[in-house]
């Protein structure tokens, strides 16, 4: 746990040089009325692990697929703002487009190509690539390498491997696009402890070995900030707190509210919702 | 030995009949299992692959071009038609509707054949317009077994060979392309195929060529057979019942439910047809999709639905 903490060098949000994402005060809205983001803002560094995190419905979702623009295909739509990856405005681009520039999503809730072999699953995470058989190939080895579990299920079909495999999958899937920065959505989602801790390990790996920024919308908080090395936190759409790491580790209000241990001396339900109501976090 | 020879007859017979609706059937199969629609149009562009294919022959042959030239120049022509198709109701049709509920996409696909059969018969003429592509005469087999012989129809046998290649063809296109991965890839979830940069539209707009080709393979033994005429829609009915027992997502289901579907009515026809009064050929296949959906909705090949839990 405190090697965990160590490695990541923290990045100051002021001095990174120019993000590899940026979003700026986007505004989602679904089917024209339901307002989902309200002005969210946030910056991924070069080669940066940044978590997202935040309750069931604060947003975490939509901001990733508002990036990686499938939030269009979900009948919304990003109606104020801008964003930015590697300095170019990608905001109304297709999912393909986005691909093809290096910055591909792993939704939630993994979903695998069910009637597809693990290993056609990984060669789907090439189609946009035009370099050839050779280099697919190669990387598809890459990814076996960095999942050796998946190549001794190369063959089985998708639907009938385990939920770890299949995140498994998913992210090697990505990672064949040749990417720069991966929007990682909810990849603990239940899964037990150790395959979570064991993916994360690997997120790590690829993010040092292969220079893949990542985004990582994430329930678990504490997990996510133990590999992230800066977070924000959502709350109903709107970014109510960021930081590195381990300032917001170490809030009174994240731990509180988020990691689920401290909180002070409070001896009754009447104090917390007095306490909840008076504060509120606006950024 | 008279029994024997006529129920082989009527079986053989049967079969290859019945690999004529697999073909129909078959561009039903793959519309469904790319893009969830039931393309109620399979039939309408059996039609317009027909008369493009018919009219630009005649045409040619006019002209005074030599009949092999003239062939494959209106096969061409016929396939850039299926082609403008399938880029038409991507574009306008299907494109708008995206992530719309499958009842919707299918009602679309009402109107859709309205419009291509309007249009075809406008464009091409609406009179019937015999192609002769495949021989149409009879052999005779084994007649030292059976007097008489049993008479295999030329062109049912064109068809089946035709039929063959063009399952074989699309099998190799669906499990060793990259195209025929992604393909797959979104049959099984459109929102996951779009995350790894597969564009939907272009797929959708393959989809629909491939069908549109299928369909003018269909329109070649199936126009020789009757003539390119607007009766041809109806086969669109006639591979209802077939996709219903062989199952919607299954090529080799597409085909083997025409097998079961051409055999089972004309034997029904031959054999009980005497003794229940004869029209049987009509409501048998009907009939017999109704006990498959009773038994095995997903059809005898339908795609196994994965559940892990």
């Amino acid at each position: 746990m405190t090697e965990a903490l160590a490695k990541p060098a923290p990045v100051a949000k002021t001095e990174a040089a120019t993000p590899i994402l940026g979003v700026h005060n986007i505004e989602v809205i679904y089917d024209h009325v339901i307002l989902v983001l309200k002005g969210v803002s946030l910056e991924v560094p070069e080669g940066g692990i940044v978590a997202l995190l935040g309750a069931n419905g604060a947003g975490k979702s939509t901001t990733l697929k508002s990036i990686s623009n499938l939030v269009r295909s979900e009948r919304g739509e990003v109606t104020k703002g801008r964003i930015e990856f590697k300095g170019e405005r990608v905001d109304g681009m297709t999912p393909n487009d986005l691909v093809r520039r290096g910055c591909i999503q792993v939704m939630e809730g993994r979903h695998c190509f069910g009637h597809l072999t693990v290993e056609e699953n990984l060669l789907t995470g090439s189609f946009t690539r035009r370099d050839g058989r050779g280099a697919v190939a190669a990387d598809l080895d890459m990814v076996y390498a960095y999942f050796p579990r998946l190549k001794e299920r190369r063959n089985s079909l998708a639907g009938y491997t385990s939920g770890g495999e299949q995140q498994m999958t998913a992210i090697g899937r990505a990672l064949m696009s040749r990417p720069t920065m991966i929007l990682l959505d909810e990849p603990s989602m239940g899964l037990a402890p150790q395959i979570v801790e064991q993916i994360f390990e690997i997120v790590r790996d690829i993010n040092t070995k292969e220079r893949v920024s990542f985004l990582l919308a994430e329930q678990n908080t504490n997990v996510a900030l133990r590999y992230a090395s800066y977070g924000y936190i959502l709350e109903s759409g709107r970014v109510v707190m960021d930081g590195d790491s381990k300032s917001l580790r170490e809030n009174e209000d994240v731990k509180e509210f988020y990691l689920g241990v401290g909180g002070g001396d409070r001896k009754s339900f009447r104090d917390v919702k007095s306490y909840k109501r008076r504060k509120r976090w606006l950024a | 030995m008279v029994l024997l020879g006529q129920f082989l007859e009527v079986l053989v017979g049967g079969l290859l009949a019945g690999v004529l609706y697999s073909l129909v059937a078959l561009g039903f199969v793959l519309i469904f299992k790319a893009s969830g629609v039931f393309n109620f149009a399979q039939g309408a562009m059996v039609l317009l692959a027909g008369l493009a294919l018919v009219r630009s022959l005649d045409f040619l042959v006019a002209r005074g071009f030599p009949l092999w030239s003239s062939i494959i120049l209106a096969l061409c022509f016929a396939g850039v038609i299926m082609a403008i198709t399938a880029w038409l109701i991507e574009r306008f049709v299907l494109g708008p509707l995206v992530n719309q509920d499958g009842l919707t996409l299918f009602m679309s696909t009402i109107g859709a054949t309205f419009i291509l059969e309007g249009a075809s018969q406008m464009i091409f003429g609406s009179d019937v317009y015999p192609l002769r592509l495949f021989p149409t005469d009879a052999w005779f087999l084994f007649e030292g077994l059976f007097p008489g012989g049993i008479l295999v129809n030329k062109l049912d046998v064109w068809g089946g060979f035709i039929a063959g290649i063009l399952v074989a063809g699309l099998a190799v296109f669906f499990q060793r392309t990259k195209t025929g991965r992604a393909l797959r890839a979104v049959a099984d979830d459109h929102a996951a195929a779009q995350s790894v940069g597969i564009p939907i539209s272009w797929i959708w707009f393959v989809v629909w060529l491939v069908a549109g080709l299928v369909a003018l393979v269909a329109a070649t033994v199936w126009g020789t057979k009757l003539g390119v005429q607007f009766s041809i829609t109806f086969l669109a009915l006639k591979a209802l019942p077939v996709l219903i027992i062989g199952g919607f997502t299954s090529v080799p289901g597409a085909i083997v439910g025409g097998l079961i579907v051409g055999a089972g009515e004309k034997i029904a026809e031959v054999f009980l047809g005497p003794h229940i009064g004869g029209g049987i050929e009509y409501w048998f296949a009907y009939v017999l999709a109704l006990a498959v959906l009773l038994v095995r909705p997903q059809g005898l090949f339908g795609e196994r639905i994965i559940e892990r839990i």
